[in-house]
């Protein structure tokens, strides 16, 4: 029981971190219907610039940890979301009439490019950082097994539903929202409306990249090791969890998300450990199949 | 005249969530005749369409074609099969036609299914069997057949994006044809066509009817292209059937007068 | 356009480089994250560089943009051009090995330049004709090679017993792989099977009783002669090739024969893959591409189309992975990862897709690529990337395409 326990705060931690990716997918697929192949390099390089950060803050004198936390996370967000805006300006704007293939495949090789670019100038090794925030509390003890939930586990699931009742505020309430909503129904007639849909487009990819960073942050705290491979694993799953949870819905990328850390924690615990990918791709797989419009997703009609 | 029922439109509707765009509609279109939908926009009329040509599942009704002692019921049968098994066949609002092939190839693929059969599946071809090759030649024959007709011949080989507006809406209507259907389903040839192609378009369907003998079910806005061609209109608004008859009782219906507003010049 | 606006946009493109290289390319941590250095040198060449580039750019008339206008396909007496061309090559290739230029390594290469043509080719099928982009074409090249050395692991079977079986069962696979994905629209259907190639990948590589798991499996028996062996000795009963012509064993004539034997696959499948257009299934694909609504409307059926075109276009796959593992003598999990999907891919949008020349030119020069100097090597991925955004963007028809028609109106 108490190991149940366990993987359930494990799992809800890790969804967490892919519920954050996930927003980035489902935000620009409901605006621009495509894929954003490139969304989970953008994680990765989220990931990169946070322990860069933290390294050179440190060798900088600054110790203090909630102030390190602060610097990192508006740097990273910040230098992230400019390669959001840039993947997004070079890679797609110009397709966006284009054949349906075009963007797709453009998408692809940003994502092998960013790729291969952070392997160039970081090295193919991991990295690793030691433990920023430590210390936890004991949740429970049962049958001799104890429950810890540390608490940059509690800071991350909490920052996590944090920032999507913000999106979701901001997208039901402000002009921007607005915006973007009028986009992803009607991108003609929102720019006759005298709506700027190139800023619109730009803002919810440099949005959804400012999340992936704050993933990519988690992650570099949380596991402490990171390579350039990492964004090619993680965008799968956490694309399956936006389409788990329904494409082009906001809590259903974060539902989405929580599901699939669920998924993939109780297998590692209970199932042979290294098929554990394959569960999550055997979901996305069956909902593609059976549900493709997710848990919470508007069903598309064919428009002829 | 032997007028015979082609298509059998019994109660159809069609509802998309909470919205009903259309409510329980009945006609009948015939053989041997240009049967025209008209109303204002919204009315329901392409989703008619769709619904005929299996690109929606009707929420309710029936759609009962009968030919040559054959019934299909097209509310049952899903996508290809409509245009395959039950020979309806139908052109685009906004031109669909394959714009990266050639003229000659877009009519090639509307023979899919004879030449896959003549060739066994393809095998044939690769085999480079005799039955594949008449088969070819005999399609590429009747493509330019075709062709002759809507004056494309000596475009054959461009690629059919190339071609102007006009054109492009002739090559999807024959390219329909060359599917062999007993129903045309003709969805606003008239649509951006000026009043000189719209003229030799609406000659264009009466000669298909007249020589094919099939029956052509046509939506558009162009008056002058409706009641100059039209054996029969039938008229929607709001998802319901107003009017049915022919060109001159419809015309003159006060109620159909009503719905157009006097947006449409009475013709 | 004033000169002002020109360095504000030159400017601000700077700007957005300096933010972009200025994390990743400014600093380099250790391994262990105690410790960094700092390239600002870098930083500062590319914020420059970036500035100079838009400035010129800026320049550069209008009417020199409109490449990306230019690109629709034409019907053609460019055809004779291309005869010429393929013949060349076709030439070439089949004097290769007996000329100067025949050493090992060269041979090697080559053979590994063929496999990745008719790769391409395969793939091409798929992408190119159909318009289905499949992310995870590597897993039908796993299946063939796998099943090819399995089956000569655990039943002696040999390469030429093998070899359409390899075929069958990667096309197998790829029906398989189709039917789950047939409802799917262009980019649910490349992530899934992007996640099929990562399935396939996972599985060879923990499945370690079957597959070997990381290790691979080795000793795959070369192609033979007609029945017989090259090499030095052989078991009773078996006549090899140096024996029955007496001819000194050499290693290098094993790795001719298999040469001659891709040749000849490749050219096989390009007489294939060209004939197969011109079959109604071709161009049915094709009009899948186009679209698919109105192949509907026509009566096609959009789930044969594209099942034909998985099952087609892994088959051939799956010889060019029996290919593969007869000439690497051993295979494992490495060599079928995501990159080499990508490879393929891009391969496939390099050179045109649809275009049989163009991805046969493609293939070669990104098979010979990392020979060209350890920096091609390394940059080989980073450029690949780099050129598939390229080519998408001015040239979204690839680099080499022109497209004939499958059909002419008055053919002799």
């Amino acid at each position: 029981m108490g190991y149940f326990v366990q993987q359930l705060v494990n799992g809800l931690t890790l969804g967490a971190i892919y519920a954050l990716i996930a927003i980035g997918y489902t935000m620009v697929y409901g605006i621009v219907g495509m894929i954003n192949f490139a969304h989970g390099e953008i994680f990765m390089i989220g990931a990169f610039i946070s322990l860069i950060f933290f390294v050179v803050l440190g060798a900088l004198g600054i110790t203090w940890i909630p102030l390190a936390l602060f610097l990192v996370l508006v740097i990273a967000m910040a230098l992230t979301a400019v390669y959001g805006w840039a993947v997004e300006r070079i890679a797609y704007r110009r397709l966006r009439g284009s054949f349906r293939l075009a963007p797709l495949i453009s998408a692809i090789g940003m994502s092998i490019f960013l790729q291969n670019y952070v392997l160039l100038v970081q090295g193919a090794h991991e990295k690793t950082l030691p433990p920023m925030i430590t210390g936890g509390f004991e949740l429970m003890r049962s049958s001799g097994f104890t429950v810890d939930i540390s608490w940059l586990q509690l800071i991350i699931v909490g920052v996590t539903l944090v920032l999507m009742a913000v999106f979701t505020a901001v997208i039901q309430l402000t002009s921007l929202g607005r915006a973007q909503r009028a986009s992803e129904q009607d991108m003609t007639m929102a720019a006759l409306l005298g709506i700027d849909v190139d800023r619109t487009i730009s803002l919810t990819f440099v949005i959804g990249a400012a999340l992936a960073a704050v993933a990519g942050l988690m992650v570099t705290l949380q596991y402490g090791v990171i390579d350039f491979f990492i964004g090619f694993l993680a965008g799968i799953k956490a694309f399956t969890a936006a389409v788990l949870g329904g494409i082009g819905s906001l809590p259903g990328a974060v539902l989405g998300g929580l599901l699939i850390g669920l998924i993939e924690a109780f297998w590692s615990a209970y199932c042979p450990s290294e098929y554990k990918d394959v569960a999550v791709f055997a979901v996305l797989i069956l909902v593609l199949m059976f549900r493709p419009t997710g848990l919470l997703g508007r069903p598309e009609v064919e428009k002829v | 005249m032997n007028r015979e029922a082609l298509l059998e439109v019994e109660n159809l509707s069609m509802r998309f969530g909470g919205v009903v765009a259309v409510d329980g509609i009945s006609f009948t279109a015939y053989g041997r005749e240009i049967t025209a939908i008209i109303g204002p926009n919204g009315a329901g009329k392409t989703t008619v369409f769709n619904c005929l040509t299996g690109f929606y599942r009707p929420t309710g009704g029936s759609l009962v074609l009968t030919y040559d002692g054959k019934t299909f019921r097209l509310e049952r049968l899903r996508g290809h099969r409509i245009a395959r098994d039950a020979g309806v066949a139908r052109t685009f609002q906004n031109v669909r036609l394959f714009a990266g092939m050639t003229v000659l190839e877009n009519l090639m693929v509307a023979q899919h299914a004879v030449l896959t059969r003549a060739s066994y599946y393809n095998f044939g071809g690769l085999l480079g069997l005799k039955r594949h090759h008449d088969a070819e030649r005999a399609a590429i024959a009747r493509a330019r057949e075709w062709l002759d007709m809507i004056g494309l011949t000596d475009r054959a080989d461009e690629v059919a994006g190339n071609l102007p507006y006009g054109a492009q809406r002739r090559l999807e209507i024959v390219r329909a044809m060359c599917t062999g259907p007993r129903l045309l389903c003709v969805d606003e040839p008239a649509a951006g066509l000026n009043p000189h192609e719209s003229a030799d378009l609406a000659r264009f369907l009466v000669t298909i009817r007249d020589r094919f003998g099939i029956g052509v079910l046509l939506i558009e806005h162009d008056m002058s292209v409706v009641m100059g061609i039209s054996d029969h209109v039938i008229v929607l608004n709001h998802g319901q059937k107003i009017a049915d008859g022919s060109a001159g009782e419809v015309r003159n219906d006060p109620t159909v007068i009503a719905a157009y507003l006097g947006e449409e010049e009475a013709a | 356009m004033g000169a002002a606006q020109r360095f504000k946009d030159a400017g601000f493109t700077a700007l957005i480089a300096l933010a972009l290289a200025f994390p990743l390319l400014g600093f380099q941590t250790t391994d262990t994250g105690d410790g960094y250095i700092t390239r600002f040198n870098w930083v500062a060449i590319a914020t420059a560089a970036a500035f100079v580039v838009r400035l010129l750019l800026s320049l550069v008339p209008q009417r020199f943009r409109l490449h990306q206008y230019a690109t629709r396909y034409t019907a053609l007496p460019q055809g004779k051009i291309i005869t010429l061309v393929a013949g060349a090559l076709i030439l070439f290739s089949i004097l290769l090995p007996i000329s100067p230029l025949g050493s090992r390594r060269t041979i090697d290469l080559a053979t590994l330049a063929l496999i990745y043509v008719i790769l391409g080719w395969g793939l091409n099928i798929v992408v190119g004709l159909a318009g289905l982009l499949d992310l995870g074409y590597v897993a039908f090249y796993a299946v063939g090679a796998y099943s090819f050395a399995l089956a000569a692991e655990w039943y002696g079977l040999s390469f030429w017993e093998m070899l359409p079986f390899a075929g069958l069962i990667a096309s197998a696979a790829g029906f398989l792989l189709g039917l789950p994905v047939l409802r799917l629209r262009g980019d649910y259907l490349a992530i899934v099977t992007l996640g099929f190639g990562e399935i396939v990948r996972i599985v060879l590589n923990n499945w370690s009783p079957v597959t070997g798991g990381p290790n691979g499996i080795g000793d795959i028996p070369r192609p033979t002669v007609f029945g017989m062996p090259i090499s030095p000795g052989a078991p009773e009963g078996v006549t090899t090739f140096n024996h029955f012509f007496g001819i000194a064993y050499d290693p290098l004539q094993r790795l001719i024969w298999l040469y001659y034997v891709c040749l000849a696959a490749a050219l096989v499948i390009n007489w294939f893959s060209l004939r197969i257009r011109r079959l109604p299934v071709g161009r049915a694909w094709e009009a899948l591409r186009e679209d698919e609504i109105a192949c509907r409307a026509l009566g096609l059926n959009p789930h044969t189309i594209k099942l034909t075109a998985f099952a087609t276009g892994a088959m051939i796959g799956g010889f060019a992975g029996a290919m593969f593992a007869a000439k690497q003598g051993f295979i494992s999990p490495e060599s079928f990862n995501f990159q080499e999907s990508a490879t393929v891919l891009s391969i496939v949008v390099l050179g045109g897709m649809g275009s049989q020349l163009g991805v046969a030119i493609a293939a070669v020069i990104l098979a010979t690529l990392p020979e060209f100097g350890r920096e091609f090597a390394q940059y080989r991925m980073l450029l690949f990337g780099a050129a598939m955004v390229a080519i998408m963007i001015w040239r979204p028809r690839g680099l080499f395409t022109v497209r004939a028609p499958s059909v002419r109106l008055d053919q002799p």
